[in-house]
């Protein structure tokens, strides 16, 4: 390896600081240890965006390989003739596997692969979940790919008007609360979709996240168009006794999760019935005994949260599916809106499959350019999606409130005598 | 900018190969010249037809049509698309038609 070249950074180097594993430390072992000319360029421009706070990637970038619309995203470097070795630095989305558990032999490998063919530099992981290899220049995109798909049979995730990479949280692998497989889930209908990951045919970009329940470890309801929660619809199960053990103090609160602090003994009412959203719950004193009336349960997880010794949910597990999240470009941001409340899945997913498909079929006809299906839902009515787009039957639980003005659309047929008037006919009664 | 120069012809080109001068300075050479950066074989009738119907699309709407759009006007499915063009309709085909580069969240 030849000689580098090492850029004056005093701002950059003054983050080596502090207690947080420092970035600009990573780097520049890295690229001491390994001579590599990008990372030192790297830091270099990112010095000089320092003093003039601004960027200095140029606009855009469209690169790729063979066969695929997406997957890597292009991007050049403003600064040519003082950072050479970044001319262009390009980044590859490669598909993470659901609920990112690795084994070290397939990370070496794809560590000395990145190496010799890039950077070196990664983010574990992106915001949807690709493992990220940051910069490498066109002519190695082919060679990174077929060493990804022939040595580690790994393939690239999404980027675009496309499938998105999808996301899960751990679920069954290490959660006593995944009500549903999240991680089969997540590996079934990504394989199922990998034409619609690879190839954009979309009006604009999409995404799916699995949570095993409603406590969203991936953020399901806030950053995927299709959302995905477990849940259950029979009853919280509950071991009395472990009760009495969490009111005597013999069992910590949420696990321990606030023992840094003194929050005084537990106290049951307090901290469980006095919060459960719906009031359902009540703690017999003479009887030390826990009630729950699950009818009027939503399912909040918070009893089973702060007592999971003591509480399971339930065993009739299923999917809730909402639709709609969205960042607030252009109509505003969104939360996913409760599609489906309770779906039964199992493999091979076919009906879960076929929802997909409709929601799909109908945006990628009728969706705008670069319109998100959050705001096509917006634009053509929460209703008519409903009823008309997914063939689904309007139910209470598909609002928060119901509407609070009168401008109530009726279809003809609903209305006796339709829409037909003859002006004539009403002036025989009512003379002008 | 960089240029490349194929068959006597000269053009401007950015770093992912488009064509910098756009609709206005492309040519039949600027298709045969992409074609072997975007690994496609044969020219055949298929190809032009979608560069025609891009650059038709292009002319009028001052845009490149969504895909299914593209889709439709042609006649051929996603998948052909893909045989025609290995780097799909927007790296592939809008580069061979000088088209601008598509922007956004790619
Ligand atoms: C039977 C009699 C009336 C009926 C049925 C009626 C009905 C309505 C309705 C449906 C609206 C639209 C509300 C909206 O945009 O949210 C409205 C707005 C309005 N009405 Fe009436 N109205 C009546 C009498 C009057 C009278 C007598 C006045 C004034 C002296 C009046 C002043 C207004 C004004 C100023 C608005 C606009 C309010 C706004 O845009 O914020 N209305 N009315
Ligand atoms: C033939 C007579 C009138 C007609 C046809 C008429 C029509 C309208 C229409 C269509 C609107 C808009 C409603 C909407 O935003 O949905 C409006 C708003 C309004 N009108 Fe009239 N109007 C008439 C007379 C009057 C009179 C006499 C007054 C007041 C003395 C008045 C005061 C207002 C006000 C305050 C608004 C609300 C403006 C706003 O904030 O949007 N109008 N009118
Ligand atoms: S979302 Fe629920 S099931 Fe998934 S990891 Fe979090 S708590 Fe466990
Ligand atoms: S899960 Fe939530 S709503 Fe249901 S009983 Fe527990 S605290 Fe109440």
């Amino acid at each position: 390896m030849g000689e580098v070249k090492k850029h004056d950074t005093p701002k950059v180097d003054q983050l080596k600081t502090g207690p947080w594993p420092s970035f600009v430390d990573d780097i520049y072992s890295y690229s001491e240890k390994h001579k590599k000319q990008a990372c030192f360029d790297i830091m270099g421009q990112m010095e000089l965006s320092y003093t003039n706070r601004e960027t200095h990637w140029k606009h855009g970038g469209i690169v790729g390989v063979f066969g695929y619309g997406g997957g890597v995203i292009g991007r050049y470097s403003d600064q040519q003739e003082k950072f050479p070795a970044i001319w262009a630095f390009h980044t590859i989305r490669v598909h993470h596997t659901a609920g990112k558990w690795y084994h070290t032999s397939a990370l070496k490998k794809l560590c000395d692969m990145w190496d010799s063919r890039g950077s070196g530099i990664v983010n574990f992981h992106g915001s949807t979940g690709d493992i990220i290899l940051l910069g490498t220049v066109t002519d190695q995109l082919e060679p990174i790919f077929f060493d990804l798909t022939h040595q580690l049979h790994w393939d690239l995730g999404g980027s675009g008007s496309n499938l998105r990479s999808p996301a899960c949280c751990v679920g069954k692998s290490r959660c006593e609360w995944a009500l549903i497989d999240v991680q089969e889930l997540d590996y079934e209908l990504t394989m199922a979709f990998q034409d619609e990951l690879h190839r954009p045919a979309f009006p604009y970009k999409f995404k799916f996240k699995f949570s095993g329940c409603p406590l969203d470890c991936v953020a399901a309801v806030a950053r995927a168009d299709m959302s995905f929660i477990g849940t259950w619809r029979d009853e919280i199960r509950i071991d009395q006794e472990a009760v009495r053990a969490y009111v005597r103090g013999e069992l910590k609160p949420n696990a321990g999760a606030f023992s840094d602090r003194d929050w005084g003994p537990f106290d049951i009412k307090k901290e469980v019935i006095d919060l459960c959203p719906t009031k359902c719950m009540y703690w017999d004193e003479n009887e030390q005994k826990l009630y729950i009336n699950n009818s009027e349960c939503n399912r909040c997880m918070h009893c089973i949260a702060v007592m999971p010794e003591a509480l399971r949910p339930g065993q009739d597990t299923g999917i809730a599916i909402l639709i709609g999240a969205k960042a607030p470009i252009l109509e505003g941001a969104q939360l996913s809106t409760l599609i489906v409340p309770f779906m039964k899945v199992e493999p091979p997913y076919d009906e879960l499959k076929d929802f997909i498909y409709k929601a799909w079929d109908y945006w990628m006809e009728n969706g705008k350019n670069r319109e998100r299906i959050g705001e096509l839902i917006q634009r053509i009515g929460l209703n008519k999606f409903i009823t008309e787009v997914m063939g689904l039957t309007p139910i209470p639980q598909h609002v928060r409130v119901p509407r609070d003005n009168p401008y109530i659309f009726w279809k003809e047929e609903e209305v006796e005598g339709g829409w037909t008037r003859d002006v004539a006919e009403f002036r025989k009664r009512h003379p002008a | 900018m960089p240029t490349v120069e194929y068959k006597g012809k000269v053009f401007e080109v950015d770093e992912d190969g488009f064509l910098a001068g756009g609709l206005d300075a492309w040519c039949k050479e600027w298709v045969e010249y992409v074609k072997e950066l975007e690994g496609i074989q044969e020219l055949t009738e298929e190809h032009w037809k979608v560069i025609n119907v891009l650059q038709d699309y292009y002319r009028k709407n001052g845009v490149a049509p969504m895909v299914r759009i593209l889709s439709k006007v042609t006649g051929f499915p996603l998948k052909k698309i893909y045989e025609l063009f290995p780097s799909g309709p927007g790296k592939g085909a809008c580069k061979m038609a000088g088209l601008p580069k598509p922007t956004g969240c790619v």
